[in-house]
């Protein structure tokens, strides 16, 4: 880079300077924040943005809902654990479920690339009905479009979901209150793993399964027993990492976290430990995190055990009392051997090492 | 996890650090080479739990890190070529050339694809025998082995779409280069454990009385490192010099003979620049002229090239073990990793790149 690009040491703020989008705009990390926060949330001004939340919630007269939408682009369409309709359903559901509500409707829209075989849309239709039915929603409109043949890449499919508020509380990051504990409800770094696994044709000795998974019936047994939730996110891309980071931030508060008490199954250490990946920044779809007062741990602990099959839930961390001064928000994570270290968003994707 | 909790075992970590207090009674500055062993110290706390007399410098073992810009451009010239698909590990799509990284050429449409091996690309060249496929071989001498089984099984194929950007580098001119330096801190090396496993360690003994500096061939586990650590302060304390071996369970003496005989065969020492240090003689591994066909800087006519870089950017003081990265007036500001300025900043095994995400700010300021 030269000096003629036009960068000053005068210039404390970083500029948004890419003049195409890149790949890793879209990996979750801070240039994808950048997106957001730069073109998005200013261009359409609506106060829900601000919350930066999973989804917004909207007041219509007497009726208290919430609006989300997502879109899914994965390759390959079809995983171990999951494809791409389960996806759709799911991680508009999950959306949904972590504002505190029960999903109502869903709609769904599809762009198919010319030459895509009508078995494998049949496929992806009836795992979107079985993903549907186990999260107790239904999907009531939809739309389909067909492009140009290598102008998509088989599938893309666009999910909306409304829902019904279920809590009294606003769940949202600006609820996170210092003293909180930070509850996950099973092991990280599977969706991801299992994705790139397939995708690049890499064999373990296990296979990796995905953990996608409607997220309704936690929250909402959660919310039934009286706990009170003060944020809920469920975490996709990005990885539990970047999700952190985003609350702390949001919150302006201090999030402390244990790295030995995150729960990752050995198969996902694995595979990270080859490809020098961190399994705290790998995708899931069937995890989240709840922050809520130290008294109701233990008992919100009892009920993700109750909903959880093959994973254990558990307490990472907490939410410090005070914010060190000049950090607006802070993550940090004690190592397994002690010592304490911040923790960051990745700025694009997580790429494998060279040796 | 086998073979790993061991090595993360926190009571023996506080043992190590307990010992290492113990035995040292002045300050000591130590090189580590590896990039991967830099991104273990400061993920893992390790600088932090050593006495505050004991100084870490990060050395330019990063591949990424060290890889010339005029390689770079090259690199994203032929990137460009709508005849070519230019296939490259992932670490290296982001670094910034002269004018642009290689991410910026594929979003501009540019066929850039990301593999995890040199063995990849040429499948990549049998399915595609229309256009040209290179690979960017970069790396130190651990990836040269499987850079030369690529060549070795195109020769045998008879591929003739296939060619290599030779990039890689080697530790041992590197550090030879930086203990001649005159304004050199470093007393004693932490030598890089997975290089090792290739080369072995016996070349490292007439560097090491040479210089007189102690050496312990480290492996990359907190507790590789903190041994590594203990090892070289106890040679330092009691004015031995020797080339010791901590990874024992990777690392021989003499090294990978096949492997070596394997490098051996298809390439041979070459005079290379390397970001930051200049060019170093003999530093890098080029084609045997019997496999120079494989050269893509040949097959494609590229010549020296003009390259600029930031002249804010103190990457390269940084590889010498001369600045740390908060020194710099652009750490954190202009240069992030979504906007590095230098290559430090990009891979996650620079040494910016680590302090960027694991020390911005003071924790407890």
């Amino acid at each position: 880079m030269t000096s003629s690009d036009g960068f000053s040491l005068n210039c404390p703020l970083q500029k948004s300077d890419y003049p195409y989008v890149l790949l890793a705009h879209g990996g979750g990390g801070r240039l994808m924040h950048r997106l957001i926060e730069d073109i998005f949330i200013p261009a359409f001004g609506s106060q829900e943005l601000e919350l930066r939340h999973d989804g917004a919630r909207i007041d219509i007269g007497a009726a208290n809902i919430v609006m989300t939408t997502d879109s899914y682009v994965v390759y390959p369409l079809f995983f171990p654990g999951g494809d791409i309709g389960s996806l759709a359903v799911n991680g508009t559901v999950n959306d949904l479920a972590m504002c505190g509500a029960r999903p109502v409707a869903l709609s769904a829209a599809f762009i198919i690339e010319e030459g895509f075989p009508v078995e494998s849309l049949i496929r992806v239709a009836q795992s979107m009905r079985a993903a549907a039915d186990a999260a107790g929603v239904r999907i009531v409109t939809g739309d389909t479009k067909v492009v140009d043949k290598g102008k998509g890449h088989g599938l893309f499919i666009t999910t909306a979901g409304i829902g019904e508020v279920k809590s009294f509380r606003l769940i949202a990051p600006s609820s996170v209150m210092p003293g909180d504990v930070v509850l996950i409800n099973g092991d990280v770094g599977r969706h991801g793993m299992a994705i790139m696994a397939a995708r690049e044709g890499l064999e373990f000795e296990t296979t990796i399964e995905s953990d996608c998974a409607p997220l309704v019936e936690p929250v909402l047994k959660l919310l039934n027993a009286g706990i009170d939730i003060h944020c809920l996110r469920d975490l996709t891309r990005g990885g539990l990492a970047t999700t952190l980071v985003e609350i702390a931030d949001a919150a302006g508060v201090h999030i402390s976290i244990e790295e030995k008490a995150i729960p990752v199954r050995e198969e996902v250490r694995g595979a990270c430990e080859i490809l020098g990946f961190d399994p705290s920044y790998v995708a899931n779809e069937g995890r989240f995190i709840a922050f809520l007062p130290a008294r109701d741990a233990d008992r919100a602990l009892t009920i993700l055990k109750e909903c959880a099959t093959d994973f254990a839930p558990a307490l990472i961390g907490r939410v410090a009392e005070r914010v060190p001064e000049g950090h607006p928000g802070l993550v940090t994570m004690t190592s397994v051997i002690g010592s304490e270290r911040i923790v960051d968003m990745l700025s694009g994707e997580q790429l494998p090492r060279i040796c | 996890m086998k073979f790993i909790d061991e090595y993360r075992d926190p009571q023996a970590a506080a043992r190590l650090k307990r010992e290492i207090e113990r035995i040292t009674t002045r300050p000591w500055t130590i090189m580590e080479i590896c990039g991967g062993q830099t991104h273990a110290i400061v993920k893992n706390g390790i600088d932090l739990l050593l006495p505050e007399n004991i100084t870490l410098l990060h050395g330019p073992g990063c591949p990424v890190c060290v890889t010339s810009v005029e390689l770079i451009d090259k690199a994203v010239t032929l990137a460009s070529r709508p005849d070519i698909i230019f296939c490259s590990f992932g670490d290296m799509l982001r670094v910034p050339g002269t004018h642009k990284d290689l991410l910026s050429v594929k979003a501009e449409g540019g066929d850039v694809r990301m593999v995890y091996s040199p063995l990849d690309a040429l499948k990549i060249a049998r399915e595609n025998s229309d256009r040209q496929v290179v690979f960017f071989g970069i790396g130190f001498e651990t990836t040269a082995p499987a850079n030369v089984a690529a060549i070795l099984q195109a020769r045998q194929t008879g591929l003739t779409n296939f060619s290599m950007l030779m990039a890689i580098v080697l530790v041992k001119p590197a550090m030879a280069a930086l203990l001649s330096d005159p304004e050199n801190r470093v007393q004693a090396f932490l030598a890089a454990g997975h290089v090792c496993a290739v080369t072995g360690y016996a070349d490292y003994e007439s560097l090491a009385a040479t210089y007189h500096v102690p050496m312990v061939v480290t492996g990359f586990e907190p507790l590789d490192i903190l041994q590594g650590i203990y090892m070289t302060i106890a040679q330092l304390e009691q004015g031995r010099v020797e080339v010791e071996n901590q990874y024992t369970r990777a690392v021989r003496r003499e090294g990978n003979l096949p492997a070596i005989r394997m490098i051996e065969k298809a390439l041979m020492p070459v005079d290379r620049k390397w970001r930051g240090l200049d060019m170093i003689p003999a530093s890098g591994l080029g084609l045997r002229p019997e496999y120079i066909e494989f050269d893509a800087e040949r097959r494609f006519g590229l010549t020296e090239y003009e390259t600029a870089e930031s002249p804010i950017c103190i990457s390269g003081l940084i590889l010498q073990g001369r600045k740390k990265p908060h020194d710099c007036p652009a750490f954190g500001t202009d240069c992030t990793p979504e906007h590095p300025l230098g290559a430090t900043m990009v891979s996650s095994e620079g040494a910016c790149a680590a302090y960027y995400r694991y020390r911005r700010t003071a924790i407890h300021p």
